[in-house]
């Protein structure tokens, strides 16, 4: 049998989401961001959400969001997506309005907007892209930078008693009343990829629903910020973040 | 239907909105211009025309949500007082910078720091100078009247609109809080989201039939964000252009002229009555717009004058427009005061003429 008799539209398995620009992402090599973005894109694809969905970019890695998933984004200051997604939710109640913001956007000076936001129960899906460093200025300390990990601007490795601990922020979310599902996942192997994708779509939907607000922690690699290959940085983050921030559901109602 | 009422400069900006059309407010509680947002929940006008009133978890979040509403094409506005509005600075250069149309009010009180509740006029420079980051320019109204606070609403919102740029409404505690008569215009309707689409074809409203919109304003290409840059100051040049307004009050063959805006122009008119009596006569110029700066008719008022007073709340801000405005052709001195203190007529007379007469 010839290659060509083969590849027809009717055998096709896997296709790049139409929502998923033909592009070149300007993310590291094996950097989470290119995954977790697929996904979001399949699931508005699977949703029929593309003409009611509104994103919201962070000020981090992933401020460019807007050039790789193709719907209506606004890019808000570094921080404030969860206070920018407030309105739009608020004047646009039909609209499936979502953030997505790394650990320093969220969790450090974005702290006081994604509490407030999850306590009033907005009606948006926060995706949380938690790399445990600041990738986009150069691997600073982040929040939730783990004890005796060495970044930029802790050379000799976090300090409890210089840099406090690291924060597990969704835990505290999860203590929220306006939170109706918050969720720890990964994208580290293909088993994780799909549950990863099966909780953004649920919360995506609890969006539409009026639930509430939903939270999905995705722990994270930065190659360049760790400063290891692909393989290893995953390597590493089973070995090391999966301790601190466990995988699974924090709540779920 | 029109509706005369006896109401507070703060209370009026609320009750406008909502004959507007408003969206959406999104403010943090600050005196002293706490009634706006109380009146707003008092009103609930999210039973009646739909819009959106959300106390918000700062100054910081508030601006931020009326980017995003902005963005949204929506006509949203927030109010604050002068420190809130300095944690705003950096939503305010966003909007500016991502060309969005919105309102913002500061109703201002003394500085710096936590400073007093009561009454300035010190942050004229922040309002009209950028105030944040970059090379921008919100329209500045500054109203002296109840019914200045009331149409400068519907102004400010237009001219936002017609512009995509910020407006600020930039009051002083005395504006914003005595009583005045006030006539409240016809309520309009919101307008549907049809209408936003088509008026505001670049809003996030959702990618219908049209390809995806972004609000940003990234642009890591230096030529493009120059490029940019040159199209804001075009936009800012036809404000310029078009926009500038300013009240001239007995300006014509006055021996010296008072240049005052908000509240301070309204005791300047005292003013005026009082040199009357003594043979002084008094010209006023009182800005509308702060920026633009209504500088060429400030010139052409003081031709022949012997010297220009401006009256302000502060140590001497707006003083720098006037200068540059008679290009140090006329004398120009300033009297103010701080803290919260307020003249009297009779110390501006007195201030009058022991910087020009008797000097
Ligand atoms: C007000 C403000 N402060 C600081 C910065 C600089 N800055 C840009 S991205 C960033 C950190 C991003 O880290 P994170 O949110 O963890 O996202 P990542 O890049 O790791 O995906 C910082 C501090 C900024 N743009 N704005
Ligand atoms: S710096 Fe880190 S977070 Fe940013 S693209 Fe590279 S790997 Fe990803």
């Amino acid at each position: 049998m010839d290659i060509n008799d083969i590849i027809k539209p009717e055998n096709r398995v896997y296709k790049r989401p139409a929502l998923l620009n033909d592009t070149h992402m300007h993310y590291c090599p094996g950097c989470s961001h290119g995954v977790v973005h697929k996904l979001i894109a399949e699931i508005l694809e699977e949703m029929n959400a593309e003409d009611k969905a509104i994103g919201v970019a962070p000020v981090g890695c992933a401020v460019f969001a807007y050039n790789y998933i193709d719907v209506d984004f606004i890019e808000a200051a570094h921080g404030r997506a969860p206070a920018v997604a407030t309105a739009i939710k608020r004047l646009q109640p039909d609209k499936l309005v979502f953030t997505y913001q790394g650990d320093g956007d969220l969790a450090a000076i974005g702290t006081a907007e994604t509490i407030h936001a999850a306590n009033r129960g907005e009606n948006i899906a926060i995706v949380f892209i938690n790399n445990a460093i600041y990738g986009m200025t150069g691997g600073q300390m982040a929040p939730t930078t783990l004890l005796g990990m060495k970044t930029a601007t802790t050379p000799y490795g976090r300090r409890a008693d210089l840099n406090g601990y690291p924060l597990a922020i969704s835990n505290l979310v999860a203590q929220l009343d306006g939170a109706c599902y918050v969720t720890r996942q990964s994208v580290h192997t293909p088993a994780a990829v799909r549950k990863a994708k099966a909780a953004i779509r649920k919360a995506f939907e609890n969006s539409m629903a009026g639930k509430g607000t939903s939270l999905v922690e995705i722990v994270s690699t930065c190659n360049s910020g760790w400063k290891l290959p692909p393989v290893q940085a995953n390597e590493w983050m089973k070995e090391h973040m999966f301790e601190k921030y466990p995988i699974g559901d924090l709540k779920n109602v | 239907m029109e509706e005369v009422r006896l109401m507070k400069g703060n209370e009026a900006l609320a009750h406008a909105a909502i004959r507007y059309g408003a969206d959406g407010y999104f403010g943090y509680p600050i005196t002293p211009q706490s009634e706006v947002l109380e009146t707003l929940e008092d009103e609930m006008p999210w039973e009646t025309t739909g819009m959106v009133v959300l106390q918000a978890e700062s100054e910081v979040a508030a601006i931020n949500m009326v980017y995003a509403g902005a963005g949204c094409g929506k006509a949203v506005f927030t109010s604050s007082s002068s420190p809130g509005v300095s944690l705003m600075q950096e939503g305010i250069s966003y909007i500016a910078a991502s060309e969005l149309p919105a309102l913002i009010i500061n109703v201002m009180r003394g500085g710096p720091g936590l400073g007093t509740i009561h009454p300035s006029q010190a942050d004229y420079f922040q309002a009209c100078k950028g105030g944040g980051h970059g090379d921008y320019h919100a329209i500045v109204l500054a109203p002296s009247s109840v019914q200045e606070m009331c149409d400068f609403v519907s102004l400010g919102w237009d001219l936002a609109f017609k512009y995509r740029t910020p407006a600020m409404i930039l009051a002083d505690g005395i504006v914003g809080q005595m009583m005045e008569k006030v006539v409240l215009p016809e309520q309009r309707p919101r307008r549907t989201e049809e209408q936003i689409r088509q008026q505001c074809p670049w809003a996030t409203t959702g990618k219908k039939g049209r390809k995806q919109n972004i609000i940003t304003s990234l642009e890591l290409d230096d030529d493009r964000m120059e490029q940019n840059n040159l199209r804001f100051q075009r936009t800012y040049r036809e404000i310029e252009k078009n926009e500038t307004r300013c009240e001239l009050i007995n300006t014509d063959g006055c021996d010296y002229l008072l240049v005052a805006f908000g509240s301070m122009a309204r005791i300047c008119q005292k003013v005026m009555e009082l040199a009357a009596e003594k043979g002084i006569k008094l010209g006023l110029v009182r800005p509308i717009t702060l920026w633009p700066f209504p500088a060429q008719q400030i010139a052409d008022a003081a031709k022949g004058c012997k010297g220009i007073l401006t009256v302000e709340l502060d140590a001497g801000q707006m003083i720098e427009d006037v200068k540059l405005a008679v290009n140090c052709n006329v004398e120009v001195k300033h009297y103010g005061r701080l803290g919260g203190n307020v003249p009297t007529p009779d110390e501006v007379l007195a201030a009058l003429e022991n910087l020009f007469i008797n000097k």
